[in-house]
């Protein structure tokens, strides 16, 4: 099989099984806008506050969600063995984890770009910074995809993986919280924040460069026991 | 020649027993007498600082802590490296054994620069671009240690360990600069440990002493967890076993 092919292949089967199972899909969303009616309530609703706190509520949050939804990235596989077929197949085997990261990235980390106005919205966000919101989850999301899988291909094997993987994978998203809630946070300021969208580029560029072959090491290590 | 085949030698957790006997007591004595020497120097006979007064004194085991604290992790990640690569024994004991040093002197780093920051800052806890990044630490260093206790299997946990420090060593430069990044733009002037633009150097040598004692300890910590990571783990050879019967 071509490289391309694998890629496209393994991509196809994921979108497959995650259209079989629609729950899977919506419940690190639907855990995102309860999370943030929390933070509403708790607040006291008050629209000032709220308002401030926007960029970083939305930028926690969007973190947990993806952290949720990268739980199920590998265990099903790990659960039926077909991840032991990816690892003994002749092709690298980078190429069907980047199609199950990308995978994960357009029902977690893009599917929560799409809904940000929604959040923006109910936390009294200015509607100027809209766009910069955007912006940088759609480009600060796709890191979190990445290095989170290195944590998920490290537990996969853990019965009780879920907190672990927080303890492993929140630390490294640090950066990506800074840039991206920083970015927004400057804009409502009316501060220039190109650089910490850049800055959000770069992490991921080297993300993307790093992760699939640690992941497929980790993976390769997790399949051992 | 003779250091192509010490590489390889380094690789027995025999040979590194046998040697490094004698090493864990020259640093151990080492690291004692530096630490007694520069902690008496900064503490009693160093001059006090024009504007902090005495407090400033914490800095003689602040600042060696929070440097060794550093250099454990990128010990850990150079010990996950070999261990990836050539797939060296000893280097997943020095991943091991290293974490609980490492984790300590972080905390030990954090809690004094909180110490220090109350009289001085006024505040236990501020969001300052160094205390942040050592907090991040602690964290990544939890992390590690979490996850060997969490794996069942000795090798794999050694190896999973391996890549998660690998990924903290790239981490770390990336965090570190995001939170200085985060911190001057909302922050227009960081606290500096010295207003003066240099110490003199009745104030810093018994710092530099106490930096040097600090990673002599680091080493004769580190040999003296790793030999006992050693006995435990090759128990069942016949050389450990005829090491305990000669006892």
């Amino acid at each position: 099989m071509s490289v391309a092919g694998v890629f496209v292949g393994q991509l196809r089967r994921e979108f497959k099984l995650l259209l079989q199972s629609r729950e899977e899909l919506a419940n690190p969303l639907i855990f995102l806008f309860l999370a943030l009616t929390l933070f509403a309530l708790g607040g006291g609703g008050s629209p000032e506050m709220l308002r401030d706190f926007a960029p970083a509520i939305i930028w926690v949050l969007v973190l947990l969600a993806n952290l949720l939804a990268l739980e199920g990235l590998f265990r099903r596989d790990y659960d039926d063995g077909s991840l032991e077929m990816l690892v003994l197949m002749a092709e690298p085997l980078f190429l069907p984890v980047l199609a199950k990261i990308f995978a994960h990235w357009i029902y977690s980390g893009l599917a929560m770009t799409v809904l940000a106005p929604l959040a923006a919205l109910i936390l009294f966000l200015p509607a100027e910074v809209l766009p910069t919101l955007l912006l940088t989850l759609l480009v600060g999301t796709p890191a979190l995809s990445l290095i989170g899988a290195i944590g998920a291909a490290l537990t996969v094997s853990l019965r009780r993986g879920g907190v672990l993987l927080a303890l492993l994978v929140l630390p490294l998203y640090v950066p990506v919280l800074i840039f991206g809630a920083g970015a927004v946070v400057e804009a409502m300021a009316g501060i220039e924040n190109m650089a910490q969208i850049y800055w959000l580029l770069v992490i991921t560029m080297v993300a993307l460069t790093i992760a699939p072959f640690l992941v497929s090491a980790a993976l390769k290590i997790s399949l051992e026991q | 020649m003779p250091l192509k085949t010490l590489w390889h030698r380094m690789g027995s957790p025999r040979w590194m027993y046998q040697m490094s006997g004698s090493w864990v007591w020259v640093l151990g004595v080492m690291a004692t007498v530096l630490l007694i020497v520069g902690s008496l120097w900064g503490l009693a006979f160093a001059p006090a600082d024009y504007q902090q007064g005495n407090s400033f004194r914490i800095i003689y085991i602040h600042v060696p802590t929070a440097i060794v604290s550093q250099s454990t992790y990128m010990l850990l990640g150079a010990a996950g490296l070999v261990l990836l690569v050539w797939r060296m024994k000893l280097a997943d004991m020095v991943l091991a054994t290293a974490v609980p040093f490492g984790m300590s002197m972080t905390a030990l780093a954090l809690f004094t620069g909180a110490v220090w920051g109350k009289p001085t800052w006024g505040t236990w806890w501020v969001w300052d671009a160094r205390t942040t990044s050592m907090l991040v630490l602690l964290f990544l260093y939890f992390g590690l240690y979490a996850l060997r206790q969490a794996i069942p299997r000795q090798e794999t946990a050694g190896r999973a360990c391996a890549v998660l420090a690998l990924v903290g060593v790239i981490n770390i430069p990336i965090i570190k600069y995001s939170v200085d990044w985060w911190l001057t733009l909302h922050q227009p002037a960081t606290f500096k440990l010295t207003e003066a633009p240099a110490m003199p150097p009745e104030m810093w040598l018994p710092l530099a002493v106490n930096v040097l004692g600090i990673y002599c300890l680091l080493g004769a910590v580190v040999l003296a967890a790793l030999r006992l990571e050693i006995l435990r783990r090759e128990r069942d050879t016949q050389w450990v076993r005829e090491l305990v019967a000669a006892r």
